[in-house]
């Protein structure tokens, strides 16, 4: 990490979303405000229904924001694009491609030469560790792979935000971990900005540059909290423990108590 | 990375064992196609003894027996026992028939697949057909015969038709209800990867349906066989739908039983065909493979 400031690359304003239930709106994100500068990793953490996905899937373009603005170095976001890479929890890989044309998809919608698809398809399935897996399909893949497919195949596009919404959730304690060791990797050597979805504490602690807190009732950034500790960093040691504790104190804090 | 260290140590691991337990497998599974085999063709052949029996036990004239059919069959095939109007005719038959049954059934998927899928995705145009294919779909094919008769005139077009009619219907349906059932996800992560449009079409809708697209085709082609005979009382002189029509007329039996041999046995082929090109095209839905 430098020290010199990086420019912004996504600013939020104002951002709302209600979600019409039957006759009734429900309020999803209260009025949201948030900066990242480029090349952060950025973890998202609250109980579910604080809209934590909602925001994810706004900047994605997914979703419309009911009011206020997203926006990528100033260029307001209108709908999904090659330069956001969303990875889903459940992976939504195209079953019937293989893993290297799952990872070529996006490449191969801009009209590139062959060879140039071919080399950078290479290049990331090389970087996520399938080459022996590159023309199985989904379906013959464990869990963890899959997910680095997915994490390639955004990658590969040349996303220069990576929003991950939950995408260890489902995944084994061992295989979490290591992906979770390999995903750092990847973001110290690419500088991928990066926007991370969990609902574990120890996650958010172990990967965050910066951790923000959400509540629900409506959505809400509730604190913002920078983790300094050195990479990679020692799940035991008393200072991550430190920022742990403070971290669930701060989730919890607004939960009524039961 | 550790993966790969581990991934090696259990390579040499099974390397080790891998032989003994391939040829175990192997042994297993020649067993059970064995097995299969046996029961698959003995069953048949203990109703055709059944069928010998029960025309023997019962000194039936209605019925003949398995003998006499075969008799006929080789006649029907090569000719050279009774010498009339059907000995040695089978290929035109099948020749005739088949015709009918693709005409139909091409014709059913060429306007079915591309119908099903547009339908599935466009909100509009679901609104505009669904009812009335709603209400069109319960009527059975046989009902249209007359009007078919009356649009298509005497001949093989109104076999075709009636053919189309019953093979359209399972296309059509299994196609939008493929197409509904794509995850959401697959759009949105395509759409994120820059595909839209008429891509979006031809690269994720056609390949997800795919497999729900193959069932409705395969359904439809086994009505596609099933209404041949239907298709062909619209007069048409050949076709093994037409040779089992003359059967009855003539009140032989044999020929009726063969007609409907020959007619099952191509459906049969034909089925295993298609079942053979899903296969191969959807080798990548664990569900599907057969």
């Amino acid at each position: 990490m430098s020290n010199a400031p990086q420019p912004n690359i996504l600013t939020i304003r104002g951002v709302t979303k209600r979600f019409a239930v039957g006759d009734d709106e429900v309020e999803a994100l209260a009025p949201v405000d948030l900066s990242i500068p480029q090349g952060e990793f950025v973890c998202l953490i609250g109980a579910s229904g604080c809209g934590k996905s909602t925001l994810l899937r706004i900047i994605a373009g997914f979703e419309e924001p009911t009011t206020g603005s997203a926006s990528i170095y100033g260029k307001a976001i209108t709908g999904p694009g090659s330069d956001r890479g969303m990875v889903f929890q459940d992976y939504a890989l195209f079953p019937w491609m293989t893993v290297h044309e799952n990872i070529s998809f996006g490449l191969r919608q801009r009209r590139l030469s062959a060879e140039e698809i071919a080399r950078t398809t290479d290049e990331f399935v090389k970087m996520v560790g399938l080459e022996r897996f590159a023309e199985r399909y989904p379906g013959q893949l464990s869990g963890g792979m899959k997910q680095r497919v997915a994490i390639a195949r955004v990658l590969a596009n040349n996303a220069n935000i990576l929003l991950m919404d939950e995408p260890f959730g489902a995944l084994d304690a061992l295989t979490r971990e290591q992906l979770q060791r390999e995903l750092l990797q990847i973001w110290a050597r690419t500088g991928v900005t990066t926007i991370f979805v969990t609902h574990s504490v120890e996650e958010a602690v172990l990967l965050a540059d910066r951790v923000l807190v959400m509540s629900a009732g409506p959505g809400r950034i509730d604190s913002d909290t920078r983790i300094d500790l050195a990479r990679p960093r020692d799940v035991s040691s008393p200072e991550f423990n430190a920022l742990r504790r403070d971290i669930t104190r701060r989730l919890t804090s607004h939960l009524a108590p039961s | 990375m550790t993966t790969q260290r581990a991934a090696a140590s259990a390579n040499a691991e099974r390397t080790e064992q891998e032989g003994e337990a391939v040829t175990r497998r192997h042994k297993r599974h020649r067993l059970e196609t064995l097995r299969a085999l046996a029961l698959g063709i003995g069953f048949p052949v203990l109703l055709v003894l059944l069928w010998d029996r029960a025309v023997a036990i019962t000194d039936t004239r209605l019925i003949p027996s398995p003998y006499q059919v075969a008799v006929m069959m080789y006649d029907f095939s090569f000719g050279g026992v009774y010498d009339d109007a059907f000995s040695g005719t089978i290929l035109i038959h099948i020749w005739k028939s088949v015709q009918r049954v693709y005409g139909g059934f091409f014709l059913a998927a060429l306007i079915g697949i591309p119908l099903g899928m547009m339908i599935g995705r466009i909100r509009i145009l679901r609104q505009l057909l669904d009812p009335t294919i709603s209400l069109l779909r319960p009527i059975p094919v046989t009902a249209w015969l007359p009007l078919s008769m009356i649009f298509f005139g005497l001949g093989p077009n109104a076999a075709i038709f009636l053919v189309f009619l019953g093979a359209f219907y399972p296309i059509l349906l299994n196609t939008m209800f493929g197409v509904r059932s794509i995850d959401p996800r697959l759009f949105e992560a395509a759409s994120m990867l820059g595909c839209s449009g008429a891509a979006m079409f031809r690269q994720i809708v056609l390949p997800a349906s795919l497999p729900a697209v193959f069932n409705g085709l395969r359904i439809a082609h086994g009505f596609a066989w099933i209404l041949i005979v239907v298709g062909e009382m619209t007069g048409v002189p050949t076709g093994l739908g037409s040779v089992v029509m003359d059967g009855r007329t003539l009140s032989r039996t044999d020929l009726v039983i063969t007609g409907m041999i020959v007619i099952g046995a191509c459906g049969f082929v034909t089925d295993r065909i298609i079942v053979v090109i899903s296969n191969r095209l959807l080798s990548w839905s664990p569900q599907h493979l057969e």
